[in-house]
């Protein structure tokens, strides 16, 4: 059975300190001069990226060649996607070079996990539709960790489009599962309902109740899939209701946005600016995620590697 | 059942006696283990020359109607015609099956349905009835030629895949159904609540990030129609009812005394909204969606109550590639003849919660009664509709064991009770299980 | 499990490793002009005790790193996803390296810990010491300085277990294995 990495939903603890802890291996391999290992020399790791992207698939694309795997990249436009071809069909023909790795966006929730039935390559979850975002989730968490953030017992508010926003759903979970509190903060209009329910924590529609977070994960605001208005009545009145600002935010509170930003719109200018503000933080954490879940998919899971002999692991 | 409203292929008239099985009718009030003779295609008579069928240790009961099948003719008939969607029903122990007009084109004209009359003439397995549509193209705005379309032989009116969102146009229908007397089978939805939803609204769509339906696009539609039903002394009947809200509005209209029935699918009866977390669409992905486990409940218990009149699989074939779309983006629709019995008497009468008397009744005679067709019927001198059903004996439900052209069935892997070796419709041997060959009964 | 014959007992261990600091001088006159490099994880301590070994002899000990091997092997996917630490706090194109490892046996860590090591810089010269040098070699490598030369058979396991790993020291023989800190 290939791995993939489609949701984090059952993710235990212990897999994201795994995918933690690799991260950090790689972190290391990035200070130095030559920043490239032949780890994956011969693999073949094919990004599909659906759905445009700029940050997530030159992440994705970085660290696979910085693992000197061979990436090839797929884009929704150009390609016989746009000429109609069925997701299935895309796959099919893309498993016939073997991938190692496959790694996808597409614009439909569930679209990761009906791909994954037609290739025998681990499937990498880039962002399907509304669902999920894991490696976004797994960089949020190694970001905060980098910064000596304790995870357990964190209180995290997530403000504004929660709706759109599968960087919420994936790392609601995400931080729930390491022992974080989670809260969504956002207008009716942009909680789906039953979110409390689905999956862990609180709701409020008060923007003062970021009060007491110790991270205030600002979502952004997403107009592409919004449909024809209606979700709030402008943006000014977004803005002025949701928008986080240096005058909504204590000192100390930890920032994080996962790009890229509407200024003025859910983050202020000024805000957006401020070095403490962690976006770059998150950007350089994605591609050393990146690198160790690609790393992991093809390496083989640890728990494997604990039966090889000590000597064999030397030699 | 000899009006020109159902409609199976010619066939030589069954000569049967089915030794020792429990007859079981309960509109005719017979439950007892006795030899059953079917002569010249009727019920009763001599078995002198009959062929013997041993039915020891199995159930005889009257055949089964399903007032709510998609057999995607013309236009789609890759994915079921009326040869094969029929011999899915004979296969489920059906006996008559009525067709939505959610065709390609839509069926809404003299023409269209007397060229699917005639198809059905000559390859239904069983008796065959077609709806037409309510309103032109299902667009909702235009009404059909509903006189005429009665005249023919149209079971009833529906627009049945989208609903009649117009309130002035629904208020038309019912004043014109004092001219054409038909039933109006009603796709209760709001097509703004519903908006680009893909499963039911609540904490699994919230998880999943897929666009919920609400409850209450179904429900309000209910609430309207059931109101412009008693405004114009009309008669309603709701398809595929899948919520609570919309069960306490029939009940409210019957309360009232409007002429509203009502039906629900085994998927509602049986699955929930938690079961669409594999994000499968093939087997998980039907509108009506999946919904919560209150709302199921409650289903159960209006169908056990009668305000739930009867049951109708809304048999909905579809492509294996079309379903293996992601979620949001694959057609609803499940398969549903050659299942709904088994997997009600599995789920439902084997653990309890239901009669067998109340399965049978609602599947057959309350099936029949909401379309005002006959209903079958085990009593001497009727015509032979009934199915010979081995309730003790199980079989697994795989991808290609089906009469149907398509395969999404939502209860693929299963294990079910029941298992139909013989089915009669109309007088015809429409059906023997494999292994009592031949299978479907030329 | 079956039998496990000690080939090397702690005091044999000791007195090994103290005789390949004396084989280093002789070579390297002066301790700080080079770099001991220890391969992930048991060449770390015997690198770290090897340069305690020369301080003591000679009153000055070289620098010392890590060099994790994991990223530069040649059979990635075959279950080996522990990462360790790579830490070489020296310049590596300035002065020789000596690669420490515990047992040398067909010679592909040594080839990646080569090719590891000059993704860092370009030494001048690079050498391997080694506690124990089991045969069977695969690829054309040769010790610089061997604790102890042990014949086995294709089967057998040796394992060499450090008081700072494994909370004592020997060097065992096995056919079968024991699990990780077992």
């Amino acid at each position: 059975m290939t791995r993939s990495l489609i949701t984090l939903d059952d993710a235990s603890r212990d897999d994201i300190e795994r995918y933690l802890a690799l991260t950090d291996r790689f972190a290391e391999v990035m200070q130095r001069d030559i920043k490239k290992v032949p780890t994956l020399r011969g693999r073949v790791v094919i990004n599909a990226f659906f759905e445009a992207s700029t940050r997530t698939a030159t992440s994705f694309e970085l660290a696979g060649k910085r693992l000197s795997a061979d990436v090839i990249n797929v884009k929704g436009s150009g390609s016989s996607v746009e000429k109609g071809e069925t997701l299935k069909d895309t796959i099919l023909t893309l498993n016939a070079y073997q991938p190692d790795v496959i790694v996808i966006r597409h614009k439909a929730s569930g679209a990761c996990a009906a791909a994954a039935r037609f290739t025998d390559a681990a499937v990498v979850n880039a962002g399907d539709g509304t669902h999920a975002h894991p490696t976004q989730s797994l960089l949020d968490l190694y970001t905060l960790r980098r910064r000596g953030v304790g995870l357990d017992g964190l209180n995290v508010a997530y403000v504004g489009d929660v709706m759109h926003s599968r960087v919420a759903r994936s790392g609601a979970v995400a931080f729930r599962t390491m022992g974080a509190n989670v809260r969504f903060i956002a207008p009716p209009t942009l909680l789906p309902p039953g979110l409390a329910e689905g999956l862990g924590g609180e709701v409020s529609h008060d923007i003062r109740d970021i009060a007491d977070a110790d991270v205030v994960y600002v979502l952004r605001m997403q107009h592409e899939r919004m449909g024809a208005g209606g979700f709030v009545p402008s943006l000014r009145e977004y803005s002025r209701e949701y928008g986080v600002g240096h005058e909504r935010l204590r000192p100390g509170q930890l920032v994080m946005h996962p790009g890229p930003m509407n200024r003025g719109v859910e983050i202020s200018d000024a805000l957006a600016d401020d070095p403490e503000v962690l976006v770059s933080a998150q950007v350089e954490s994605g591609m050393l995620v990146r690198m160790a879940v690609l790393y992991d998919l093809i390496a083989g899971p640890v728990e494997r590697a604990r039966t090889v002999p000590v000597e064999e692991v030397a030699a | 059942m000899s009006d020109n409203r159902l409609l199976q292929k010619p066939g030589n008239p069954a000569n049967v006696v089915i030794r020792g099985a429990r007859v079981l009718d309960p509109l005719a009030g017979i439950d007892e283990v006795r030899d059953l003779v079917v002569r010249d295609g009727v019920v009763g008579g001599d078995p002198a020359g009959c062929e013997e069928i041993d039915g020891a240790g199995m159930t005889l009961i009257p055949g089964l109607v399903d007032p709510h099948v998609h057999l995607r003719t013309p236009g789609r008939e890759d994915l079921e015609d009326i040869a094969s969607g029929s011999a899915a029903a004979a296969a489920g122990g059906f006996v008559a099956i009525v067709a939505m007009p959610n065709t390609t084109p839509p069926l809404d004209d003299p023409e269209g349905l007397a060229k699917l009359q005639d198809l059905a003439r000559t390859q239904a397995h069983v008796g065959v009835g077609f709806f037409c549509a309510i309103t032109r193209g299902q667009k909702g705005t235009e009404l059909t030629e509903a006189a005429e379309l009665a005249q023919m032989g149209a079971v009833g009116l529906s627009d049945d895949g989208v609903p009649v969102w117009d309130s002035l146009t629904m208020r038309r229908a019912l004043q014109y159904q004092r001219l054409a007397g038909l039933p109006l089978a009603l796709h209760e939805e709001d097509p703004r609540l519903v908006q680009g939803g893909a499963m039911h609204e609540g904490p699994v769509a919230a998880r999943l990030g897929i666009t919920g339906i609400p409850s209450e696009s179904e429900s309000v539609m209910v609430g309207r129609d059931v109101a412009l039903a008693r405004l114009e002394g009309g008669r309603i009947h709701v398809c595929h009812v899948s919520t609570v809200e919309s069960v306490d509005e029939v009940r409210r209209g019957k309360q009232q005394g409007v002429a509203v029935t009502a039906e629900v699918s085994p998927h509602h009866l049986l699955l929930v909204d938690e079961d669409v977390s594999g994000m499968d669409a093939a087997t998980r992905k039907m509108n009506p969606p999946l919904r919560g486990t209150d709302d199921r409940d409650a289903l159960l218990e209006a169908l056990i109550d009668g305000t739930l009149d009867c049951i109708a699989t809304d048999h909905a074939p579809h492509g294996a590639s079309e379903k293996q779309l992601p979620f949001p983006e694959a057609p609803f629709g499940v398969t549903g003849l050659e299942t709904a019995f088994p997997v009600l008497y599995t789920d439902l009468v084997r653990t309890g919660r239901l009669p067998l008397e109340l399965l049978v009744r609602r599947m057959s005679g309350d099936a029949a009664r909401v379309m005002d067709l006959p209903q079958p019927t085990l009593a001497d001198g009727a015509p032979a509709n009934l199915a010979l059903v081995d309730l003790g004996a199980t079989w697994d439900v795989t991808e290609d064991g089906f009469q149907s052209k398509s395969r999404n069935s939502a209860f693929l892997g299963r294990t079910l009770h029941g298992v139909v070796r013989l089915t009669v419709s109309r007088g015809r041997v429409a059906w023997r299980r494999p292994g009592e060959a031949p299978g479907v009964a030329e | 499990m079956t039998t496990r014959p000690v080939l090397m007992d702690g005091d044999q261990v000791r007195r090994t490793i103290a005789r390949i600091a004396h084989e280093i001088l002789e070579r390297h006159a002066e301790p700080s002009a080079f770099a001991l490099v220890g391969v992930h994880r048991r060449g770390v301590p015997l690198a770290e005790r090897l340069a305690a070994n020369m301080r003591e002899y000679s009153g000055s000990a070289p620098v010392i790193g890590h060099l994790d091997i994991a990223l530069y092997r040649d059979d990635v996917g075959t279950g080996v996803p522990v990462l360790g630490e790579t830490h070489l706090p020296f310049d590596v194109s300035q002065r020789p390296v000596i690669l420490v490892d515990d047992v040398l046996y067909t010679g592909r860590t040594t080839r990646a810990a080569i090719d590891a090591l000059f993704d860092f810089g370009r030494p001048p010269q690079v050498q391997l010491a080694v506690l124990i040098d089991r045969g069977h070699r695969e690829l054309p490598f040769r010790p610089d300085y061997v604790g102890k030369n042990l014949p086995t058979a294709y089967g057998e396991r040796v394992y060499v277990r450090l008081a700072e790993i494994d909370g004592v020291d020997e060097v065992v023989l096995s056919e079968r294995l024991p699990k990780e800190g077992a």
